[in-house]
């Protein structure tokens, strides 16, 4: 009897197109706005993944979040080298710098300055140039991004005048720079995660950094930490602790402690839970309302079928594929269609991450979805009398 | 009331009561009915709209619990069985003819009348098979692909009856199987019945308003008020 159910369900064409073109649009709706919602969260915590070498970040203990800086006093560095375990430990200066463009308008920068002796902290990827081209003098490095748009020239023309309108040229190796009154020059490319801000993202070595920043008593933002080898990472972040009071996570936690802040404090996961439980309830009132119809109009031929021998399981089944067989076309439409958006967005400024667990959320809910549509239609036919068939 | 040897009965019903509702809007539909119906024999169920017939009809088939009385289906009593062994007895040994034929609208021809076969657990190949030769026996053999929107009123009908009969039951029950006819399409249907359905010891039970078709009935019970007041051999004894 599947080879019935199927054609029952495929022949009524509009009510077939009804019902997959709910849930896909269910699948599609939950799938992406999850996926943006997963990659506005890693763009909150691009900084700590990018950086694969320190185990453990060191910080003030009222930090919350990786843009939630509390300089500490440098001192504090010789400190944590001082903590039995400790492999090395090296500064790391993060902040918002504002940068003078050509055209003569600002820019702020996420600037991180990098420990002058050994550059730990630098961009997972050059483009062009080299790290160690830091060591320049007035040298930094710019993320491609913010290269190509945000910190990008203006053409003149010959007589040095802005040409309106004109496509931005980007900083290029070689081009210089003003932050915060002091000249830079930019001797390297590299690839960053996008920030959550979509600030550019600038690289110095930690000395320069601190000359560019505005002048403070503490201007150490973190401390970069590689435990011993054989020495467990929440051990040591617990004796830096104890010895220290300053607040150590491992880069994992440090991860997640930032995105639990922006769920926390902002809007965001609601806004974002609200679209998908949109997407959810829309699913739900037009698949569930189309596929109840179908039944609805084939009651009659339910009825029938009853009548003619097929048992309640017979027709529990033959619902029950025809909610699956939705289910899965939906559900395919809706996440290749989420996936070919993110393909198409990939490198712009759409923040879209879909890893599995989405994916395998968004199959829950289109199975809830298809559950829910075809036991109120069971529960209609197995009610069904088949004494139904003999009303005209 | 002749005799019969237990043989020969098909279907037995003794005092069958069947009461619709409760309190002011109850309604009595039949008031202890006594019918047999013979094997071999096209029995027609007459009388006004409301007397009983369709609910008769459905108990008959099994498909309708009745109150009291007894009702049996060669020798097969429904309300002493479970549901699925009822659901399997009716399968394998009931056809329907519908009024409005009950088609599956989506299906072909040969898939719809192949569908009891599939209930009965026949593959798919063997029941299209058996399908097409019930289709061809019904004079339908070319149109074995046509959907039922492509098909004429009497063609779906003759579709339906093929249907009612691929699987070689023992008691085919047809409800007005002629009254979304024209006569003379309603005609050839009783004819076809008659040739196609009868035979094999085979015995129909034929629920109409339509006068005209009295004529293709061996017997004809006429109904009121929820019992059966007359049965005759002629429509011309039917007062």
């Amino acid at each position: 009897m599947n080879w019935v159910a199927i054609k029952m369900l495929t022949g009524d064409r509009a009510k077939y197109f009804g019902i997959v073109l709910g849930i896909t649009f269910a699948s599609f709706l939950i799938t992406q706005q999850l996926a943006i919602f997963c990659g506005l969260m890693t763009r909150t915590y691009g900084a700590v993944t990018d950086l694969s070498q320190p185990d453990i970040w060191v910080m003030d203990p009222k930090v919350q979040f990786i843009d939630d800086i509390k300089p500490l006093q440098d001192t504090k560095l010789f400190r944590v080298r001082g903590v039995e375990g400790v492999e090395w430990a090296v500064p790391l200066y993060k902040g918002l710098l504002k940068a003078r463009l050509e055209n003569g308008s600002f820019q702020t920068c996420n600037v991180f300055g990098l420990d002058d002796a050994t550059l730990i902290g630098g961009p997972p990827e050059m483009i062009e140039g080299k790290l160690s081209d830091l060591r320049r003098a007035e040298s930094v490095i710019v993320d491609e991004v913010g290269a190509n748009g945000k910190l990008a020239k203006t053409p003149t023309d010959a007589s040095g005048q802005p040409i309106k309108d004109a496509k931005l040229v980007p900083l290029k190796v070689g081009d210089t720079l003003e932050l915060n009154d002091h000249r830079a020059t930019v001797v390297g490319i590299c690839r960053v995660s996008r920030t959550f801000q979509s600030q550019p993202v600038v690289y110095t070595t930690y000395s320069r950094a601190t000359t560019f920043a505005p002048r403070e008593r503490k201007l150490l933002s973190f401390i970069l930490v590689q435990g011993k080898p054989g020495i467990a990472t929440a051990d040591l972040c617990a004796s830096i602790h104890q010895q220290t009071g300053l607040l150590a996570r491992s880069r994992e936690d440090f991860k997640w402690t930032t995105v639990r802040y922006f769920m926390k404090y902002t809007g965001i996961p609601i806004n974002f839970g609200i679209a998908v439980a949109l997407g959810f309830i829309v699913g739900v009132a037009i698949a569930g309302q189309t596929f109840y119809q179908f039944t609805q109009d084939n009651l009659k031929q339910f009825g029938a079928l009853k009548a003619m021998g097929a048992g309640n399981i017979t027709l529990l089944g033959m619902i029950l594929l025809q909610g699956v067989l939705v289910g899965l076309i939906g559900y395919g439409l809706g996440v290749g269609g989420a996936a070919l958006m993110g393909a198409r967005f990939k490198n712009t400024e759409l923040a879209f991450y879909l890893p599995w667990q989405i994916l395998a959320v968004t199959a829950g809910a289109v199975t809830i979805i298809c559950v829910f549509s075809a036991f109120i239609s069971i529960l209609r036919v197995i009610r069904l009398e088949p004494a139904i068939v003999f009303k005209g | 009331m002749d005799v019969l040897p237990e043989h020969n009965i098909a279907v037995s019903c003794k005092g069958v009561t069947k009461t619709y509702g409760t309190g002011q809007s109850q309604v009595v539909a039949l008031r202890g009915v006594d019918l047999d119906v013979r094997t071999g024999e096209l029995l027609m169920l007459v009388g006004p709209s409301g007397c009983g017939k369709t609910t008769l009809i459905s108990v008959i088939a099994g498909i309708l619990d009745r109150d009291q009385g007894e009702c049996s289906v060669y020798g097969q009593d429904f309300s002493t069985m479970p549901q699925r062994k009822r659901t399997r007895f009716r399968g394998q040994n009931i056809g329907f003819v519908f009024q409005s034929f009950n088609l599956l609208p989506t299906l072909s021809a040969a898939e719809n009348v192949s569908v009891p076969l599939l209930i009965n657990g026949e593959s798919r190949g063997r029941a299209i098979s058996k399908a097409k030769d019930a289709l061809a026996r019904v004079g339908l053999g070319e149109r074995t692909k046509s959907l039922p929107s492509q098909l004429s009123g009497g063609q779906q009908q003759r579709v339906a009856i093929a249907r009612a009969l691929v699987h070689l039951p023992r008691l085919i029950v047809c409800d007005e199987p002629t009254s979304a006819l024209d006569h003379e399409t309603g005609h050839k249907v009783m004819e076809l019945l008659r040739e196609v359905a009868l035979g094999d010891g085979r015995s129909l039970v034929i629920v109409t308003h339509d006068a005209r078709i009295f004529e293709f009935a061996d017997r004809i019970a006429k109904m009121d008020d929820g019992r059966v007041n007359q049965i005759v051999s002629s429509p011309s004894e039917l007062i």
